[in-house]
C-alpha cells in the first residue's frame, strides 16, 4: 500500500508518536503531522477517511519503528576502542500515534481548513491536500484564461473532460470540487447549478 | 609514586570499603619498586595499599586524583594489571612514600588475579564519584587535584552553590552527551560488524580481505581521529604508546580540567577525548532517567528532574511507549 512513497525523517524518529508536552517542540510536531497526512492523502489519492481507517493505517503506524538501544562498555586497550551491544536482537518496535493524539492532529487540519467532518459524531471526514478557496482560485483562473467566463459546466466535465487533462483539478473528487466551487460562490465567481442528471457551475 | 601518603589504613566515618585484594605489586611508572606484595583495598574514597609482611607500611591516595584508568591484559609470565594515570600531586600534600616522581601514573599488578574483578569495581567508583556526597575527615579533603581561581565553598551556601553549579555544567552536558553517546554507538557498531567479518576470513582461511574492506577499516579508524592507527605492533612497546596517547589527551583534556577544578569523570572524559578527535554525527540515540543517571554519575530521581528541565527548555523531546520514557534530543526544532 506505501507505493513508493517517501516517509518524511520524523516517521523514523520515536518522540513524532508521542504527544510532546512542550509547546513549542508540540507545534513543530504537528506541523509535520499535518504535512505528512496531506501528501500520503495526496498520493494515494485518498479524499474521505474513517478515524477508525486512521487508526490502522500506516500513516499513524510505524510498524518498523527502531528504537535504538544498547550497552555501552569501555574497553580500554592501547587504542581504547569501544564496543555495542544490543540488550536483545533486534530492537525493532512500533510506532504508534494513540487515537487522542490521531484527534488533535485532525483538528489541526480542520483549523487550518484542510479537514471537513463528515458527520456530527466526527468518526469519518473529507480530507483536502489543497484548501477548497486555493482549489476554487485554480479552477477560476483556467476559466479566465480559456476565456469561458458565462459558460457553464457540469460538474463531471470539469474533473473529467478533455479540456481539463492538463489542469491540476482534473481528477478532483466531488466533494472537494464542490466546497471548491461553493468558495467561488461565495465571491460571486460562480453558481452552483442544477442540470439535467446533477449538478453544474455556472463562472461568472 | 610521590601522590601516596602513608595512612593508617583505618577507613574514616562515611567512607565504605568496596573490594579488596592480595598480591598488589605497585610499579612507579615502568619501574618495579620495593613495594612488590601487598593487599590493595578500594574504598569509595580512596585506593590503599598495605605491605603484606609490614601492615605498618600502609599508604594511599585518593580516588579525586585519579585522571583515567587502563587495563593490561596479562601475558606469559606476565599479570593482569591496571594503569592509573594521576594529577600531580598538590603542594601541601601529607608526606607519603615518595617525595617526588618523574612519572604520573602507577601501575598495579595483580599477581593472584583479581584484576577484572577490580578494574570493574575501581571504574564503577570513578564513575558514581561517591566521595563528592560523603564528605570526610579534613584531612583526606585537603588531597584534590589543582583548583585554580575556584572558591572554596563551605557551609550550607557553599553546597548550594557547589549544585548550581553541577546543575549548570549537567545541562550543558545533557546534550553533548546524547550526541557522543550516538556517534559512538553507530561508529562502534559498523566497526565491529566491519572486524568480524575480517576475523571470520582470517579463521576460515575463506578468500582474501578485500581491498575495500582494508579501505573501509581504516576510514572508520580515520573518522575516529585515528590518522595513523596507533597500535602496539606500529609502536612498539606498550610504553611508547602509551607515553604517545597519554601527550595527546593532556593536549585536549588541560583546559576542560581546569575549567572543571581538575576533577573529571571517566565518562566525560572519554566524551570529550572523541569529540576532540572530531567524530561525525550520524545518529542521533536516547537515553532513559536510569541510563542517563549512570552516565553522569547521579540518582535515577534527580536525572530524570535533569532531562525533563531539558525538555522544558526545549533541548530535548520524550518517547513515551510500552518499551518506557526515553529522552531524545529535538530533532523538531534542530532539523529543518
Amino acid at each position: 500500500m506505501a507505493m513508493s512513497f517517501e516517509w518524511p525523517w520524523q516517521y523514523r524518529f520515536p518522540p513524532f508518536f508521542t504527544l510532546q508536552p512542550n509547546v513549542d517542540t508540540r507545534q513543530k510536531q504537528l506541523a509535520a503531522w499535518c504535512s505528512l497526512v496531506l501528501s500520503f492523502c495526496r498520493l494515494h489519492k485518498q479524499s474521505s477517511m474513517t478515524v477508525m481507517e486512521a487508526q490502522e493505517s500506516p500513516l499513524f503506524n510505524n510498524v518498523k519503528l527502531q528504537r535504538s538501544k544498547g550497552h555501552l562498555f569501555l574497553l580500554p586497550d592501547s587504542s581504547l576502542k569501544y564496543l555495542w551491544r544490543k540488550a536483545e536482537g533486534r530492537q525493532q518496535t512500533e510506532g504508534k500515534l494513540p487515537v487522542e493524539s490521531i484527534q488533535i492532529v485532525l483538528e489541526e487540519l480542520r483549523k487550518k481548513g484542510n479537514l471537513e467532518w463528515l458527520d456530527k459524531s466526527k468518526s469519518s471526514f473529507l480530507i483536502m491536500w489543497r484548501r477548497p478557496e486555493e482549489w476554487g482560485k485554480l479552477i477560476y483562473q483556467w476559466v479566465s484564461r480559456s476565456g469561458q467566463n458565462n459558460s457553464v459546466f457540469t460538474l463531471y466535465e470539469l474533473t473529467n473532460g478533455e479540456d481539463t487533462e492538463d489542469e491540476e483539478f482534473h481528477g478532483l473528487d466531488e466533494a472537494t470540487l464542490l466546497r471548491a466551487l461553493q468558495a467561488l460562490q461565495q465571491e460571486h465567481k460562480a453558481e452552483i447549478i442544477t442540470v439535467s442528471d446533477g449538478r453544474g457551475v455556472k463562472f461568472f | 609514586m610521590d601522590r601516596f601518603v602513608w595512612t593508617s589504613g583505618l577507613l574514616e566515618i562515611n567512607e565504605t570499603l568496596v573490594i579488596q585484594q592480595r598480591g598488589v605489586r605497585i610499579y612507579d611508572g615502568e619501574e618495579k619498586i620495593k613495594f612488590d606484595a601487598g593487599t590493595l583495598l578500594l574504598s569509595t574514597h580512596r585506593l590503599i595499599w598495605r605491605d603484606q609482611k609490614n601492615h605498618e607500611c600502609c599508604m594511599a591516595i585518593l580516588l579525586s586524583q585519579i585522571v583515567f584508568i587502563e587495563e593490561q591484559a596479562a601475558g606469559i609470565g606476565k599479570s593482569a594489571k591496571i594503569v592509573v594515570h594521576l594529577h600531580p600531586a598538590p603542594p601541601n600534600k601529607e608526606p607519603g612514600p615518595f617525595q617526588s616522581s618523574k612519572n604520573s601514573y602507577i601501575k598495579l599488578s595483580f599477581k593472584e588475579h583479581g584484576q577484572i574483578e577490580f578494574y570493574r569495581r575501581l571504574s564503577e567508583e570513578m564513575t558514581q564519584r561517591r566521595w563528592e556526597n560523603m564528605p570526610v575527615s579534613q584531612s583526606l579533603q585537603t588531597n584534590r587535584g589543582p583548583q585554580p581561581g575556584r572558591i572554596r565553598a563551605v557551609g550550607i551556601v557553599g553546597i548550594e552553590r557547589k549544585l548550581e553549579e553541577k546543575r549548570k555544567e549537567t545541562d550543558k552536558n545533557i546534550s553533548e552527551a546524547f550526541e557522543d553517546l550516538s556517534k559512538l554507538m553507530i561508529k562502534a557498531k559498523e566497526m565491529v560488524e566491519l572486524s568480524k567479518s575480517i576475523a571470520n576470513k582470517i579463521k576460515d582461511k575463506q578468500g582474501d580481505i578485500t581491498e575495500d574492506e582494508t579501505i573501509r577499516f581504516k576510514s572508520y579508524l580515520l573518522s575516529m581521529g585515528i590518522a595513523n592507527p596507533v597500535t602496539r605492533e606500529t609502536y612498539g612497546s606498550g610504553t611508547q604508546y602509551h607515553m604517545q596517547l597519554a601527550k595527546q589527551l593532556a593536549g585536549i583534556l588541560q583546559v576542560p580540567l581546569e575549567e572543571r577544578g581538575g576533577i573529571m569523570s571517566l565518562t566525560e572524559v572519554y566524551c570529550l577525548v572523541n569529540r576532540a578527535r572530531g567524530m561525525e554525527v550520524s545518529e542521533k540515540g536516547s537515553l532513559t532517567s536510569e541510563e542517563f543517571a549512570k552516565l553522569v554519575g547521579m540518582s535515577v530521581l534527580l536525572a530524570k528532574e535533569r532531562l525533563l528541565l531539558a525538555e522544558k527548555m526545549g533541548h530535548l523531546c520524550r518517547d513515551d511507549s510500552v518499551e518506557g520514557l526515553r529522552f531524545y534530543p529535538n530533532l523538531f526544532m534542530t532539523q529543518s
